[in-house]
């Protein structure tokens, strides 16, 4: 994750000084799981992070296995060789009650604004609202100091800030430019005031050389297509792209002579069938014709995924892979992965 | 391992029965619901019904294949074989062209025209959440009422949540008929202002804080031009919600062999159960089948210890195919559990399966190849 140059792999180049990392990427190509990695890889070593989903789905806790999370900063994962990964689900109504308390020390207003339904209803109308709210409560965990337990700019700046990095589950590829140019988004609202200047500072954060956007995707071509269209519209905003991280990768099980010819004509039968004969196995002319069929269209998928992943180097930002894991995810799976990460160089 | 337990779901018994007016696509995002709408109405077409396909998000080069250049919210002719006894019509939902269309069709042309240019219902009709949904229940609508076809297949939007496209219309209505927004767009001083209290000053002063005076004014706008038109949008909703439970429509969830789709399938057919709505299946997408013969009764343990003893004879390909195979066996039997387990949960849903292919589905033939799975279904291990 370093500064603008390509460099081909091992991106060693991975450890950065970003403190704001914007996981996005196809839905369902593994956002939050990795997300969660990196978050996880991010505080190796003693370091301190948030990791912030904003969808209000609870992939987190679904990745976890807790119940449902509460609005709330909880330590909850530690990271290898000391650290801790805190987790925040974030919903807008309540980054919208605390923001009201924190901005106008309106408690008791907001409870009453929540009873009535005005604090939905505020988000609802104004759908640009709920976005500015949950970036606007990445960036000021980004900028909470030690010591200030409420506003960003209370504490004198000369404190160490209070997480070294925070990670976001961000929303899609497909929504990532319109969910992180909160100036336009909050461009039908009011022209000045609170919210405004909200958005002016979150974009100034959102802008700085700290914040990255990394990019989630499979070796297929939708995804790659949706990394490719991301990274442009991102860019586009001025806004500085990170890695690309290519998750559940598969390794091919045939060497490359093996592959060309699979993939071609179909693998050597002979080959097949005697081989079947050796180890035992019945029918073995009748089983290998049908394995033939199953051993080329993984040579052609393994060809397919050859075609996407040079797609994707010809993007010029750092590749960091991630391996399919057999039987999903779950807590000593991500710990895995997140060594992976720092395998290839990701760090604070 | 077989799939004797789930009956099937026989797709041309649905199609051929004059009684079916409608059928309903539905379930989580990219399972598969606009490739298996356009592949049962270009079947059913092919078979004699007169059919008209509402796509909501086809693929580009999909879309371009049922001649489909842009979105227009018309109906237009998809060309068939001449061996089609049917015929097949597709279009694209346009939400706010279909907006447009009911403002127009209800307001007199100067308040239309009033409604049209308030930036609020520009939002409303572009980019709120459950407008999509709401304007595919008003299409589904109108088409039903044009009496023009004999079979109506819809495709569902893209949503979060298959329970979204029961859901978001009914909840946009509350919300637009809702007291908050009754209250906001009430003019200062007018009864209900004072009946409400003082509190309620300090709410809407709180929300203009925050949204803005405009935005307010924007909306009291078009709620007082839009309901002396209308009356009320929850009526108006539920109204298409009820063709949903009439006889003659169908609804045909589709799923992917995954936890989460599975889950999300399950879900709806509950809700579809709970609220009298007809489900004639599920349709499995993009599974595994094994090939008949040997390989089908080649287990993943036995291939893999037939693998690990060929990779110490350094005979690398037979081990490489068997390794392959085990991996696609227990592909095969997680997706056989999942099945079961749904179909053991909501005593014996139908269920049609069609295979992965090994590319985009996106042109006619490529329909009517998922189509004939569809009917052949069941054959897979
Ligand atoms: N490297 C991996 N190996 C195996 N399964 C994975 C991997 N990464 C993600 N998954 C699984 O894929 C599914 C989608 O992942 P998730 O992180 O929820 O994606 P997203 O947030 O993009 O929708 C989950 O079931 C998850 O466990
Ligand atoms: N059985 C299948 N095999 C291979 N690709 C498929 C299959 N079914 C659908 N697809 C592809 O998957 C993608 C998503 O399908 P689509 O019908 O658009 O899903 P949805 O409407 O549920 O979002 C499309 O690119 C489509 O061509
Ligand atoms: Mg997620
Ligand atoms: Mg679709």
């Amino acid at each position: 994750m370093s500064e603008g140059e390509h460099r081909p792999q091992p991106p060693g180049g991975a450890s950065t000084k970003a403190r704001l990392h914007i996981v996005t990427g196809k839905g369902g190509t593994g956002k939050t799981t990795v997300a969660a990695a990196l978050a996880q890889a991010l505080a190796s070593g003693g370091g301190r992070v948030l990791l912030v989903e904003v969808e209000g789905r609870q992939g987190l806790a679904t990745l976890l296995g807790v119940p449902p999370l509460p609005y709330e900063e909880r330590e909850m994962i530690s990271a290898p060789g000391g650290g801790t990964v805190c987790v925040l689900a974030a919903d807008a109504e309540s980054a919208l009650l605390e923001y009201l308390e924190m901005f106008y020390g309106m408690r008791r207003a907001g409870q009453a604004l929540n009873r009535l339904g005005a604090v939905d209803f505020a988000t609802t109308i104004a759908p640009g609202l709920r976005d500015v709210l949950l970036t606007g409560k990445a960036t000021e965990a980004v900028r909470r100091r030690r010591g200030a337990r409420r506003r960003a700019s209370d504490a004198p700046s000369t404190e160490p800030f209070h997480y070294d990095a925070v990670v976001m589950d961000a929303p899609p590829t497909g929504r990532i430019a319109q969910f992180l140019n909160v100036n336009s988004e909050v461009a039908g609202l009011a022209r000045a005031g609170p919210i405004r200047n909200h958005a002016d500072r979150v974009m100034e954060v959102i802008r700085s050389g700290g914040t990255r956007v990394h990019f989630v995707s499979v070796l297929e071509e939708m995804p790659a297509q949706e990394t490719r269209d991301g990274i442009a519209e991102i860019s586009a905003l001025g806004i500085r792209v990170g890695v690309v991280l290519v998750n559940m990768v598969r390794p091919p099980l045939l060497d490359e002579p093996g592959l060309v010819a699979a993939a071609d004509g179909g693998p050597d039968l002979h080959a097949l069938s005697a081989g079947l004969k050796e180890a035992g196995l019945d029918d073995p002319e009748e089983l290998a014709a049908a394995l033939a069929g199953e051993v080329r269209a993984h040579a052609l998928r393994v060809r397919l995924e050859r075609r996407v992943r040079i797609g994707l180097e010809d993007l010029g930002r750092p590749l960091l892979e991630l391996p399919l894991l057999e039987g999903g995810v779950d807590r000593a799976a991500l710990d895995l992965l997140a060594r992976r990460l720092i395998d290839q160089g990701v760090r604070r | 391992m077989t799939s004797r337990a789930s009956e099937r779901l026989d797709v041309d018994a649905l199609v051929d029965d004059p009684r079916t007016r409608i059928i309903v696509c539905c379930g989580a995002g990219g399972v598969g619901k606009t490739t298996t709408a356009a592949a049962l109405g270009l079947r059913a077409a092919e078979r004699g019904r007169h059919t008209v396909v509402i796509t909501v998000d086809p693929a580009r080069r999909l879309a371009q294949s049922l001649g489909l250049a842009s979105l227009d919210d018309t109906p237009r002719p998809v060309p068939l074989p001449e061996e089609a006894t049917g015929s097949m019509h597709a279009m694209m939902l346009d939400m706010k062209r279909t907006f447009d269309e009911v403002v127009r069709e209800h307001a007199d042309p100067e308040r239309a025209r009033q409604i049209l240019a308030n930036p609020f219902y520009q939002t409303l009709s572009t980019s709120f959440s459950g407008t999509q949904e709401y304007m595919a229940m008003e299409k589904l609508g109108q088409l039903r009422q044009s009496g023009d076809w004999d079979l109506i297949v819809v495709d569902t939007p893209p949503s979060r949540s298959a329970l979204d496209f029961l859901d978001a219309p009914k909840r946009l209505g509350r919300f637009l008929d809702g007291r908050l927004i009754r209250f906001l767009s009430a003019p200062a001083g007018t009864g209900a202002f004072r009946l409400l209290g003082a509190g309620f000053n300090l709410v809407a002063s709180t929300i203009g804080r925050i949204v803005g005076a405009q935005f307010l004014n924007d909306l009291r706008a078009f709620v007082s031009a839009f309901e002396t038109v209308f009356g009320g949008f929850q009526e108006r909703a539920e109204r298409t919600y009820r063709l949903l439970q009439a006889p003659g429509t169908a609804f045909v969830v589709v799923a992917v062999p995954e936890t989460d789709a599975m889950r999300e399938a399950s879900y709806f057919i509950e809700r579809l159960a709970t609220d009298a709505m007809p489900l004639a299946g599920l349709v499995i997408n993009r599974t595994h089948p094994l090939p008949e013969g040997p390989a089908a009764r080649l287990d993943a343990d036995r291939a893999t210890s037939a693998a690990e003893f060929l990779e110490q004879a350094g005979s690398s390909l037979p081990a490489a195919a068997l390794r392959l195979h085990a991996d696609r066996v227990r592909v095969r039997e997680r997706e056989n559990r999942l099945r079961e387990a749904l179909v053991s949960a909501h005593g014996g849903v139908r269920v049609a399966e069609v295979a992965a292919l090994p590319e985009d589905v996106y042109d006619l033939p490529g329909l009517r190849g998922i189509g004939e799975s569809l009917a052949f279904a069941d054959r897979g291990r």
